[in-house]
């Protein structure tokens, strides 16, 4: 499966919020954490990952700090911000907006399909 | 916050692999977009994804070899790079390949269109004196009007220059021939105080629509705002360097003629200097949009310059009036110069802003700021407190005006000054909201110019 661009795009800032409010974390990590929880369908490049941290940073929504890590090489940190959340469960809303839309739909064509075919062999 | 910076701690022998990333950083480094501080983070990335394969099994130059090549090629890492930065370092053509504005630029940034809409801003400023209404005659109407003339050609070349849909052109139109028909609605009194004052503030109504054509669709957006306050900036420093040149060049055709008995007078101010003042005009804006990458942060430089000498002027200022032991009863003017304390003040936090990282920490130079802001304000209060015992003895038009501008700039700069507290306590969304509030003037600016032209002149009988 190849998840198209835009819609990895559209998905990035909800997902680096999401990881994030689970604890502070840092660009590496975060790459990874995305690749685990997608089954490595997502798998994202730092072009896309860093830049969209410091957009995050900037509008507040994230905090950043260096520190020394577990080998002890110096590292950015980021924390989700009191914004962050709030921006959180905004995104958390409309996704499920529109998952809800689209399972709806497909449970509506699933149950047609199924009547129409004569058999529910048709889901794909 | 960068409590636990020190050199590698974890340097053992410098092996190979450290040799090559010393070597990847410096190519990285190289390239404008990224800075020093990204570098940094994107190394750990490198470092961590090396220890991970090394971990898997792979030797550390095969280790190194496969980080890199997942890191992607370096110019993609830093066009998104760049493109994050871009708001505050508007480098975006250093955007190598296939970015859509580069091309954009590309094919509408020749010299040849600079002609046409030259000579359409020179027409635009001669076609009053077809029928008959010449500077000489009629000064008044320059006055009026010479603004509109003048940025016309520039709001039509940058619609055409960002590809303007059809609906903004109409409304940046509609919003001339509103400016147009506001500056000349009114017989005002040609020694009287309406006429000055709507010959300033007509310009500032042009300056907010032509934004409109500059920034189209991003007209909403702080981004858009700030992207045309630093095309203002930008657009100014090159008009002042034309004219300098410029200046030189009447004077030899005005001069050198005479000493053989030719006069150019007539055409000289007739022809070249107006139509000269409107091409150069273009000019001036096709620059700085083709140009952006040689004179880019000219104003923010300017900025940061003058910043502590205003700061330190406006402090002696302060010291001069309090000690001055006429508090109560200064100058009528002061209200006037300090409405131009606050726009100065007011100039000087948006150019710095222009060219300020969100991610910059705090530091000395937002305390100066703050300061700025302080003695500005400070001052303020003094001239404020003056109008208002003045005030008691009848409104004026003049005093309507001047207060009014006044209370605006006043607000706008309360809340920089909050908002700069803010900075200085390291809230990184202080600079952005810093950005919305100072953009968020911009209408308001074009609404208080188009009242004191449209609503003020009658309110006081002057018309």
């Amino acid at each position: 499966m190849d998840i198209p661009k835009d819609l990895v795009a559209a998905s990035a800032a909800p997902l680096v919020l999401s990881i994030l409010s689970e604890g502070p974390t840092y660009g590496y990590a975060i790459i990874k954490r995305v690749s685990e929880l997608s089954d490595g369908e997502l798998s994202w490049t730092e072009g896309l990952l860093y830049p969209l941290l410091h957009r995050l940073e900037r509008q507040g929504h994230a905090h950043a700090y260096w520190a020394n890590s577990e080998t002890g090489r110096k590292r950015k940190y980021y924390e989700v911000t009191d914004e962050g959340r709030a921006a959180l469960a905004d995104h958390q809303a409309q996704w499920r907006a529109v998952v809800a839309a689209l399972e709806t739909t497909w449970v509506q064509a699933r149950k047609s399909l199924a009547l129409g075919a004569n058999g529910g062999v048709a889901t794909a | 916050m960068s409590d636990a910076i020190e050199p590698r701690v974890a340097a053992e022998s410098p092996s190979a692999v450290d040799a090559q990333i010393a070597l990847w950083r410096e190519h990285m480094a190289k390239r404008a977009g990224v800075t020093e501080e990204e570098v940094d983070e994107l190394e750990d990335h490198l470092r961590a994804e090396v220890d991970d394969l090394t971990g898997a099994g792979l030797s550390e130059d095969e280790a190194f070899l496969v980080a890199v090549k997942r890191l992607g090629a370096q110019h993609e890492i830093a066009r998104e790079f760049a493109r994050e930065n871009s708001q505050r370092l508007w480098k975006q053509l250093v955007l190598d390949g296939d970015d859509s504005r580069r091309r954009e630029s590309d094919d509408r940034s020749g010299w040849v269109p600079v002609l046409v809409f030259g000579l359409l801003a020179a027409l635009f400023v001669k076609i009053p004196s077809f029928f008959g209404i010449t500077f000489d005659e009629s000064p008044e109407f320059y006055l009026r009007n010479v603004s509109v003339l003048g940025i016309a050609g520039v709001a039509a070349y940058l619609l055409w220059r960002h590809r303007a849909t059809l609906g903004y052109v109409l409304a940046t139109a509609a919003g001339f021939v509103l400016v147009a028909v506001a500056a000349n609605l009114y017989t005002l009194d040609v020694d009287g105080d309406a006429l000055p004052m709507t010959a300033l503030h007509v310009p500032i109504a042009v300056w907010v629509i032509v934004g409109l054509a500059y920034a189209t669709a991003r007209w909403r957006q702080t981004e858009g705002r700030m992207d045309y306050v630093r095309f203002t900036g930008e657009f100014l420093i090159y008009l002042v360097l034309i004219q300098t040149a410029a200046t030189v060049l009447v004077i030899f055709i005005g001069v050198v003629p005479t000493l053989v008995g030719i006069d150019t007078e007539y055409f000289l101010t007739q022809w070249l200097v107006p139509c000269g003042a409107a091409g150069a005009v273009i000019v001036a804006a096709w620059l700085v949009e083709a140009k952006q990458a040689i004179v880019e942060n000219m104003a923010p430089v300017l900025a940061r310059i003058f910043t502590p000498l205003f700061t330190a002027a406006f402090l002696g200022l302060l010291l001069v009036v309090l000690l001055s032991g006429e508090v109560g009863d200064l100058d009528r003017d002061l209200l006037i110069a300090c409405d131009g304390i606050l726009v100065v003040a007011i100039a000087l936090i948006l150019y710095n802003l222009t060219a300020r990282g969100a991610d910059t920490s705090p530091g000395w130079f937002d305390w100066i700021q703050l300061t700025l802001v302080g003695s500005a304000l400070a001052l303020d209060v003094v001239a404020l407190t003056n109008i208002a015992i003045r005030i008691t003895d009848g409104w004026t038009f003049n005093r309507a005006v001047v207060l009014g501008a006044n209370v605006i700039l006043f607000v706008n700069l309360v809340v920089s000054a909050w908002l700069l507290v803010r900075l200085t306590r390291g809230r990184a969304s202080a600079v952005r909201s810093l950005e919305s509030w100072q953009t968020a003037f911009i209408p308001v600016y074009g609404a208080w110019a188009l009242f004191v032209v449209l609503v003020l002149p009658p309110v006081f009988g002057l018309t």
